[in-house]
């Protein structure tokens, strides 16, 4: 912030009439402005994404009609509903805390994106905690999520809000633990530095580093900030055929679409940050030097992968019951990032020499085949086969 | 307790100091012991499959009690039945279970051929199953998708209703309708088969049978699916008899009872087909994953029996002439038994010798099914209530009539 305040004062003559503190409040609220204008029409792009994504899963073809090409416009047509919908507060519903409650979940998940680095020098701040901030203001949510559920003075929302709270809590460790086999490797928290320390092509990007341990690293970071968003199969908060709507069950309009788009910028969000410190963010996966230009629309490229990663997951799997969710948080992920964080650990003290490195990613590649071929090979199979006819 | 030096309650006793802890210990779990909470579920409730009420008095997340409230969908069918003429009957057996109609009219006309006598030509016959078995496939998609739905998978319901639109374009062909067909008719069926529908059965069945595959893929053999259904909502064989529960939901506790097999009525003693039954393979016999596993292999059963029929379907009337002419049963009374998708659903007729039936009884297998529910959901987590509920695929005004 300061660096562009000079480079502003130092080369354009005009800018130096404004005093300096008067101009650090106008630049922040420009650059808030245009990651908060950037990230809401991405947000807008996935709401649109989601319903194609879903229909194509579900073998049909999702919007098609408002804007001609494929119903590219859906998204705009369902901003302006949410607009002019009623504003509908419960009557017994404790008002302050019900106007607040999207309110902070918008925020907690808006400002994590000030760090998000998405090129060498187009970021808002490069905080020297990027992802230690990242993690903190994400938190907020929860008590947004709270919030809306005591709020709403219904019964459901509150089981919906008590079951995300747990979820939520339960799996920032497995999130924080994970991200530190990533952070390990780099030597900072600081995003920037992170996604450099992975620079000159894929080989060196940290999903790819310390071969069992990144890759694991980077599997359990994404189940457990799947189960951060609330999506599917942890979607048990907004369980739409048990709980109706879960949390957010009273809420409607402009405040319903503030969880609405919260959660999407939390899922960009997530892949923003696996993008970050395990597939090498800005960077391009072969002629890095040569690409470079194109580093911000091949970072956005890579966190929507994982935002369609995401979506396919929705559509496909079922969703767990909240007592094999928690297990799975504390008893399966805590152990396997645990592990992972030793395993990098491991590696950086020890600094074995190269083929070492390959000789371990053989060996992941063949663990992964043998466990695949267990778990897949064996399930259960219809017992008879059905001849046609009669 | 109450009483503020605990510990000089125990030295009063006489108690020494572990015994002292065990006093503080059982008031302690006095004090913490949460509120039971009573959460309604219902009527109106995205995952209770009708208008079903439910309420559940749990303590956390468990359930300790569960009661279903019914009769949201009572529309007096059997009063209606006094009232109107043996054919005008149809349509509103039809409403009853809504999704498996073409059943609930071949029940009905079977108990009034069997009043009268009446020899039904072999052609209507073989019409009846095949449309009968067609709609046994339908309802079990509807079955297998909504309880995806139910479970939080959201494809195996597109997947389900767009094979069973097939089935319902079929069904609007020959009958004119797509959900409350009014076909089944009293000595045969309503009209003949148009030309090329057999073909085009032919055609679905063909297209249908790799289906299963598909929904086995993505949902029945799915680990989260597994974990979510298999040992939940245990229904013992010995419970299910005693209740009266039939149909898949008795198969799935391990008993192979059909009565298409086991008292046969119109033609299924020409076919041959199995019936399957839970084996607790995932966990526990007679869990929501074997009654779930039963109701899919049955829709392949009942693909074989269609393939059989359309083998074997002679040409020739299809309606007997009694059928035609003003339907006067004898004075007297019938009860015939059906099995439909849901299970064993009964007809008692009572005849006076009029137009109109005297009094008309139904049996109802969702009923049954229903009265076994506070039995089996004890225990569970409310997402369980949601998994038993639809393992034991209900329809609302089934129960209620």
């Amino acid at each position: 912030m300061r660096d562009f305040v000079d480079y502003l004062i130092n080369n354009y003559e005009v800018w130096g009439v404004i005093p300096r503190p008067l101009l650090y409040l106008l630049v922040m609220i420009a650059s808030s402005a245009v990651i908060l204008a950037f990230i809401s029409v991405l947000v807008m792009f996935f709401v649109w994404l989601e319903r194609k994504v879903a229909g194509h899963i579900q073998d049909r073809y999702g919007p098609m009609e408002v804007g001609g090409w494929h119903g590219w416009a859906q998204s705009i047509a369902d901003g302006i509903k949410f607009f002019v919908k009623e504003d509908i507060i419960p009557a017994l519903a404790d008002k302050p805390l019900f106007v607040m409650a999207p309110i902070i979940v918008f925020v907690g998940a808006f400002s994590a994106f000030v760090v998000v680095p998405f090129s060498r020098s187009l970021m808002v701040a490069d905080l020297n905690i990027g992802i230690f901030y990242i993690l903190s203001v994400s938190s907020l949510t929860v008590i947004g999520i709270i919030m809306a559920g005591w709020s709403s003075n219904n019964k459901w929302a509150l089981y919906g809000a008590m079951r995300s709270a747990a979820q939520i809590i339960s799996y920032e460790i497995p999130v924080g633990v994970a991200l530190l086999s990533a952070i390990l490797p780099a030597g900072s928290l600081s995003l920037r530095a992170i996604v450099e320390a992975q620079s000159g092509g894929f080989w060196n990007w940290f999903l790819f580093r310390n071969p069992p341990f990144g890759f694991i690293a980077c599997v359990v970071y994404f189940i457990a900030a799947l189960a951060e968003v609330n999506r599917t199969p942890f979607d048990i908060p907004e369980a739409e055929s048990e709980l109706v709507a879960g949390y957010h069950t009273e809420y409607s309009g402009m405040r319903f679409a503030f969880f609405f788009l919260a959660e999407y910028a939390n899922m960009f969000l997530v892949g923003a940050i696996v993008t970050t410190l395990f597939l090498g963010g800005w960077e391009a996966p072969i002629f890095s030097a040569a690409l470079s230009g194109l580093a911000p629309i091949i970072f956005v490229l890579k966190s929507i992968f994982f935002v369609f990663l995401m979506m396919w997951l929705r559509w496909t799997l079922p969703r767990l019951r909240v007592d094999q969710l928690m297990y799975m948080s504390w008893k399966v992920l805590l152990p396997f990032s645990f592990a992972c964080l030793f395993g990098v650990s491991a590696w950086i003290l020890l600094q074995p020499p190269a083929v070492w490195e390959l000789v371990a990613w053989i060996l992941t590649v063949c663990l992964l085949g043998a466990a695949g071929w267990i778990l897949l090979g064996n399930q259960a199979q219809p017992t008879k086969v059905l001849r046609a006819g009669s | 307790m109450g009483h503020p030096w605990p510990w000089v309650v125990g030295y009063e006793a006489g108690l020494n100091m572990l015994e002292t802890a065990d006093l503080l210990k059982e008031g302690i779990k006095e004090e913490l012991q949460s509120d039971e909470m009573l959460l309604n579920m219902g009527p109106q409730h995205p995952s209770t499959h009708g208008v079903l009420r439910l309420v559940l008095r749990t303590d956390g997340e468990v359930v300790k009690e569960a009661v279903p409230h019914i009769g949201y969908l009572h529309r007096c069918f059997e009063k209606h039945a006094e009232s109107v003429t043996y054919p005008q009957v149809i349509p509103y057996t039809d409403r009853m279970d809504y999704v498996g109609s073409m059943n609930n009219a071949l029940g009905y006309a079977i108990t009034v051929e069997r009043l009268m006598g009446i020899k039904v030509p072999e052609r209507a016959e073989y019409l009846r199953v095949i449309v009968g078995e067609l709609n046994r496939i339908a309802s079990h998609l509807l079955a297998f998708g909504t309880y995806g739905l139910d479970i939080g998978a959201f494809t195996p319901f597109m997947f389900a209703f767009r094979d069973r639109e097939k089935i319902l374009d079929l069904f609007e062909e020959i009958s004119g309708a797509r959900l409350l067909y009014n076909y089944p008719r009293i000595g045969g069926v309503a009209k003949d088969a148009p030309p090329g529908w057999l073909e085009k059965v032919r055609a679905f069945i063909d297209y249908f049978e790799p289906k299963i595959k598909e929904y086995n893929e993505i949902l029945t053999f799915n680990k989260i699916f597994i974990e979510r259904t298999a040992n939940v909502g245990i229904l013992p064989l010995e419970m299910a008899i005693s209740y009266g529960v039939t149909g898949p939901n008795l198969r799935g506790s391990g008993m192979r009872w059909d009565l298409r097999r086991d008292d046969p009525y119109s033609i299924y003693d020409r076919f041959e087909f199995d019936i399957p039954i839970g084996t607790g393979e995932m966990g526990t016999v007679g869990d929501c994953w074997d009654r779930y596993w039963v109701r899919i292999r049955e829709m392949r059963e009942s693909a074989k029996i269609v393939r059989q029929a359309l083998n074997q379907i002679p040409e020739g009337d299809f309606i007997a002439p009694e059928g035609l002419k003003a339907i006067k049963p004898p004075k007297g009374e019938v009860y015939v038994r059906t099995e439909t998708p849901r299970g064993e659903l009964g007809y008692y007729l009572v005849s006076d010798g009029s137009q109109q039936p005297y009094r008309l009884k139904v049996r109802s297998p969702c009923f049954t099914a229903m009265s076994v529910f506070h039995e089996i959901a004890r225990g569970g987590m409310i997402a369980d209530m949601v998994a038993i509920v639809g393992s034991l695929d209900i329809v609302l005004g089934e129960i209620d009539r």
